[in-house]
């Protein structure tokens, strides 16, 4: 007759009494891991089902069809096609203006957007007070950003002047479909109606416009049906498609490559908690050694002894893990206040079981995985020490083949690695990521290894006292050196991988808000306006700094082949050529010089190498990614179509282009011969010392010149910091919440020496040590083991920031060694703390303590 | 029956090895009640986890009720413990996050008994701790501890209990009772009883006794206390009440008649 599991699981719930709450703080160590997994998950789950419901009204048809010049009679024709067909069909057109208003003589630079009647099919656009939006057929009113109101410091019932148009401003904007919160603030909405568009005598030649058209199909046909049909027409006329499915498609992966990446994140801190629960776990074997001895002698088998403690550790694993999942649902449903704006969609917040469920498996296997490796060693304990209780309990016998042992350690590997390539994608990735994190934890071991070894050679007798047995403390036997080291070492290395990921990325911005002296940006300015636009700036005692030409133009061949042999799937062309590149439309400059944000990374710049025969003297230098997509090489012959003019043109260099910085960019910048005839417009800069000066500049521009906006770059800089913080504040949150997950591990990992410290620094007081030498033993040691493992996390999270902006963000990286050496600082002042704390109990313990042990 | 034969138990020091016991062989009839002396370092505590099963000899061989312990794994050791094996430790060893009850409960759940609660609150009556059951160890005394103790370790009706220095923690009337107690549920169970101590007095409580030094067996006699047909001889028999005075409780113990045949457990 064998004990029942149930008669067991009720032994092990019993003997769990005193150690649950201990046993629970060692599994807390999973609990953030978890609670970010699901919080992700859930959140990422609820925003793809929110799209999923409302993606005819994101897209607002069933086919959107977009061009960025004005339609042409061929497109207007396959339109009137599809209307005769009975599809159902809403125009609009989006362009960038300056809004002014005429009382203040404010101006803003502004999204217009002329819509036609019924725009959008699907969907509602919503305005406060209601009912605005429906009305801007019917007279010249606009319905515009609540924040285009502040700007212009107007309200709801004044004029706003776009171009020469005059718009009563009916209300404010309360909801887009399709449209983030964020866009709001790159440039204030200005809804119109496109009767009176014209009246605005705004898009003349070269202005940028996008123009689109929702299709509904007709009732019984399928809207891919229908694309089918018309799909080799729109591609002749040059007309971009995006249809429900592909709009989903697009939205979907976005945030789904928002989620992997987070994902990546709450994995690795759920890993971190793993090698918390370990060494916690640790701890608890150590402490139970006595009493599974005990059960030996009872008569308890191995088995039985392994199956209790295991009962015990998957129980708290699993409140554990619960914990974290309420942590990570109540993370959910207050995710869409922080992220909304980035959001095209309305998220609607439901719980998502299969999310919860997730997190409460992989947060219970990971509890059980990394504890069943410190519990087997329960197997071993003699009944022997029941008898006789010095016997070292650390000393444990160890089989060099032990195959549940190694069984353990296979299932760990394999589980991170299933668990790495479930979140990174792939299981190339996910063995990248599981030999990162693993060469990780072998640095940290050997410098672990290392701190022994130096602390024996170093220790010199001359030492006092204190400084002795603290440094003695991290080599002597069963101390706690390489758990320490471990997990504040992969703590720290979290940790500062994540900042140094954010401030790599946040430094992009940076470059660009230092970059320009320049603080008014004007575009679309005329080839006959441009010496109007430098008299206003000369009645303001002010000059243009720059004045850059763009040119529009397409790509019409590349070598011998020209753009129908370079599309078509047959084509000989052997080079793989990127179709978005080969079709879209550039805005091209000219100069002679380079700019100081370019760097020339192949070839030669303009008039270093003379053309050969038969090549054309025109030259041109591209981006080197843009190069690169369209598989052109140093020589190669281009030929642009300039507004229905063929330019050929030779290859001669490659630039790499800081696409952040607010000047002008360009990806093809050819040599002022070549093409200076061309019709173009100017982008023109200047430096204008106060804001008033620089609203007066703007007023008198677009007083005198409708057509030409006006950027004030140090609106634009504000608002790029308003965004940049943003994301920094969800970085630094992430940040801090690695950093939270350090804590219980920490304490973990010094719970496994915590007894026999206590029974020491007892032991010290009885034989009269103050509890100022107590603090200094703890203080030695501690801040030994915390400069190292915080260092040593350190160095690897250069290498991890590295691999991470190289490999998933692929910029270049630069290593901010002051804000990485804070981080460790703060680790290493929690490590102490934790070690300090430890210390209290012994000063609560009185020095009977000592003589009561038996 | 427990039937040692030239036990010799070595430990590895440096390139040699230490022989802790040498070459120690007897045999225990039973229902005995059998006490093993001798100074501290002489072998006591080595030669109880040899007889106990708790570790294998390093030669020689132990037979309990004709199984050779030698033969079994360390699982079928701890199987046979959990069915004809009692324990009772210097330092008591409770396990501390169990109650009095529960802890006498755990040989007899560990096996798989139904009847757990029922024995165990009878055991701790008849050690006279009736009162304490829901106690936990810290909120009890030495000798209350030591008596729990006595309770979990006929808790599975061994056939053979082993006590190491029972009374080593406890003063000298409390260990009296313990040892009293001990030899009036050896009698009234029919368990044979090995106790090790240092203690002279206490050992002449018992009815035969062994005295080891350096690991040989230098004594091995009936003491006074022996009942008149016992001493060393063979033979089950512990049909004659030993005069004990002194002993504290007096109600027999549930679930075992007084003669030596009816106990045994085993499934
Ligand atoms: N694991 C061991 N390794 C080496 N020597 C041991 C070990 N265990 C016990 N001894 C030695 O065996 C001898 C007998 O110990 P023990 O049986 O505990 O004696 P007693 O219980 O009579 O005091 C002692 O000298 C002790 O040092
Ligand atoms: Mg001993």
């Amino acid at each position: 007759m064998a004990a029942t599991l149930g008669q067991l699981s009720r032994l092990a719930w019993r003997e769990s009494r005193t150690a649950r709450r201990r046993l629970l703080l060692y599994m807390s160590s999973i609990s953030l891991g978890v609670a970010a997994l699901v919080a992700i998950d859930s959140f990422a789950s609820n925003v793809t089902r929110s799209i999923r419901e409302q993606s005819r009204a994101l897209l607002g048809g069933d086919i959107s069809l977009n061009s960025n010049a004005k339609w042409t009679v061929q497109q207007d024709s396959i339109f009137g096609a599809l209307t005769a067909k009975g599809a159902t069909l809403a125009k609009q057109v989006q362009f960038a203006s300056m809004a002014t208003s005429p009382g203040s003589q404010a101006t803003r630079l502004a999204q217009v957007r002329a819509v036609g009647r019924g725009f959008p099919i699907y969907g509602e656009i919503t305005t406060s007070p209601p009912g605005q939006y429906e009305r801007i057929h019917d007279a010249p009113i606009a319905v515009v950003d609540e924040q285009l109101l502040q700007v212009l410091n107007v309200k709801v019932g004044d004029t706003l002047a776009v171009g020469q148009g005059r718009f009563q401003i009916a209300g404010t904007l309360a909801d887009v479909p399709g449209d983030p919160g964020l866009s709001s603030i790159v440039g204030p909405r200005v809804y119109i109606g496109d009767e009176f568009l014209n009246t605005t005598g705004l898009l003349v030649f070269g202005s940028r416009a996008q123009f689109e058209v929702l299709v509904k199909a007709p009732p019984g046909i399928a809207p891919a049906v229908l694309l089918i049909q018309y799909n080799k027409k729109l591609e002749e006329a040059r007309v971009r498609t995006r249809t429900v499915a592909e709009n989903e498609r697009n939205l979907t992966s976005a945030i789904g490559q928002l989620g992997d990446f987070l994902g990546i994140v709450g994995l690795v801190a759920l890993l971190l908690g793993g090698v918390g629960v370990a060494s916690g776990v640790n701890a608890f074997v150590a402490r139970k050694m006595d009493t599974v001895a005990v059960l030996r002698c009872l008569g308890a088998t191995s088995p039985q002894v392994l199956f209790i403690y295991v009962v015990q550790s998957v129980a708290m694993g699993l409140v554990g893990s619960g914990i974290g999942v309420l942590i990570g649902v109540v993370t959910q449903f207050a995710l869409p206040q922080v992220l909304g704006d980035f959001l095209p969609v309305n998220v609607r917040v439901a719980l998502e079981p299969r999310a919860i469920l997730t997190g409460l498996a992989i947060g219970s296997w990971v509890a059980l995985i990394f504890s069943l490796r410190p519990l087997l060693a329960l197997r071993t304990v003699s009944p022997l020490q029941a008898l006789r209780r010095d016997a070292d309990p650390t000393v444990l016998r160890v089989k060099l083949a032990d195959w549940p042992r190694l069984t353990v350690d296979v299932a760990m590997i394999v589980s991170v690695v299933w668990l790495a390539a479930a979140r990174a994608g792939s299981y190339e990735r996910g063995f990248a990521l599981a030999a990162g994190i693993a060469v990780a934890l072998l640095v940290l071991a050997a410098s672990a290894a290392s701190l022994s070894w130096l602390a024996r050679k170093l220790l010199r007798q001359g030492w006092p006292y204190v400084m002795r047995q603290g440094v003695a403390n991290l080599y002597r036997p069963a101390n706690q050196t390489r758990a320490v080291v471990l997990s504040l070492g992969f703590g720290a290395f979290l940790v500062t991988t994540l900042f140094l990921v954010q401030a790599n990325l946040l430094k992009q911005f940076d470059g660009a808000r230092a970059a320009s002296r320049a603080n008014l940006l004007l575009f679309d300015v005329q080839d006959d306006q441009a010496p109007g636009i430098d008299s206003i700036l000369a009645a303001h005692q002010q000059v243009a700094l720059q004045r850059t030409p763009i040119v529009t133009m397409r790509i019409a061949g590349i070598n011998q082949w020209n753009m129908t042999q370079m599309l078509d799937p047959a084509n000989p062309d052997s080079v793989m050529r990127a179709t978005w590149a080969l079709r879209r439309e550039y805005r091209s400059s000219y100069r002679a010089k380079m700019l100081d944000g370019e760097k020339l990374v192949a070839g030669q710049w303009f008039g270093r190498r003379a053309a050969r025969d038969g090549e054309p003297q025109a030259e041109v230098s591209l981006d080197k990614e843009l190069a690169k997509d369209l598989g052109v090489k140093l020589g190669d012959i281009m030929t642009w179509d300039v507004q229905g003019l063929k330019i050929k043109t030779r290859v001669t260099s490659f630039r790499e282009v800081n696409w952040a910085r607010f000047e002008p960019n360009f990806f093809a910048v050819f040599s002022p011969d070549a093409i200076d005839k061309a019709p173009k417009t100017f982008v023109v800069l200047a430096s204008v010392p106060d804001a008033k000066t620089v609203m007066q500049v703007q007023r008198d521009v677009v007083g005198r010149f409708s057509n030409v906006s006006a950027i004030d770059l140090t609106l634009v800089q504000r608002t790029v910091s308003g965004i940049v913080d943003k994301v920094a504040l969800a970085v630094r949150f992430l940040a801090v919440f690695a950093l939270a997950i350090g804590i219980p591990v920490l304490i973990s990992a010094v719970a496994a020496t915590r007894r026999a410290r206590l029974r020491e620094g007892v032991l010290l007081k009885v034989l009269g040590a103050t509890q100022a030498q107590i603090s200094r033993i703890l203080l030695a040691e501690y801040a030994l083991l915390g400069v190292l493992g915080a260092l040593t996390g350190m160095v690897l999270s250069f290498g991890g920031a590295w691999a991470v902006m190289t490999f998933v963000f692929k910029v270049e990286v630069a290593l901010a060694a002051g804000p990485a050496l804070a981080i460790a600082g703060l680790m290493l002042a929690i490590t102490i703390g934790i070690g300090l704390l430890g210390g209290r109990d012994v000063f609560r313990e009185t020095p009977m303590a000592a003589l009561r042990e038996a | 029956m427990l039937v040692a034969r030239s036990l010799t138990k070595e430990y590895p020091s440096g390139t040699s090895s230490l022989a802790v016991l040498k070459d120690v062989s007897f045999s225990v009839p039973q229902g005995a009640f059998l006490s093993i002396v001798g100074p501290s370092g002489s072998g006591k505590t080595t030669l109880l986890g040899l007889l106990a099963g708790l570790d294998t000899a390093t030669r020689g061989t132990i037979e309990l009720d004709g199984t050779d312990l030698g033969q079994l794994s360390e699982d079928q050791r701890a199987q046979l413990r959990g069915e004809k094996v009692g324990f009772i430790f210097q330092s008591f060893q409770l396990i501390p996050t169990l109650t009095a009850m529960e802890n006498v409960q755990v040989p007899l759940e560990l096996r798989g008994d139904r009847d757990a609660e029922e024995r165990a609150r009878a055991l701790l009556e008849r050690v006279g701790l009736g009162h304490r059951l829901d106690h936990f160890p810290t909120q009890l005394s030495g000798g209350e501890q030591q008596r729990v103790a006595i309770a979990r370790a006929f808790s599975n009706r061994p056939r053979i209990l082993f006590a190491d220095e029972p009374t080593g923690n406890l003063d000298v009337t409390t260990g009296a009772t313990i040892v009293a107690l001990l030899e009036e549920l050896n009698r009234e169970s029919g368990s044979t009883v090995v106790i090790v101590t240092h203690d002279l007095a206490l050992a002449q409580r018992a009815h035969r006794m062994i005295r080891l030094r350096d690991g040989v067996v230098v004594e091995d006699v009936a003491t006074a206390s022996a009942p008149v047909t016992g001493g060393a001889a063979a033979g089950g028999g512990v049909s004659a009440p030993g005069a004990q005075p002194g002993a504290a409780v007096t109600t027999p113990l549930p679930g075992t008649t007084a003669t030596a045949g009816a106990p045994g457990a085993s499934a």
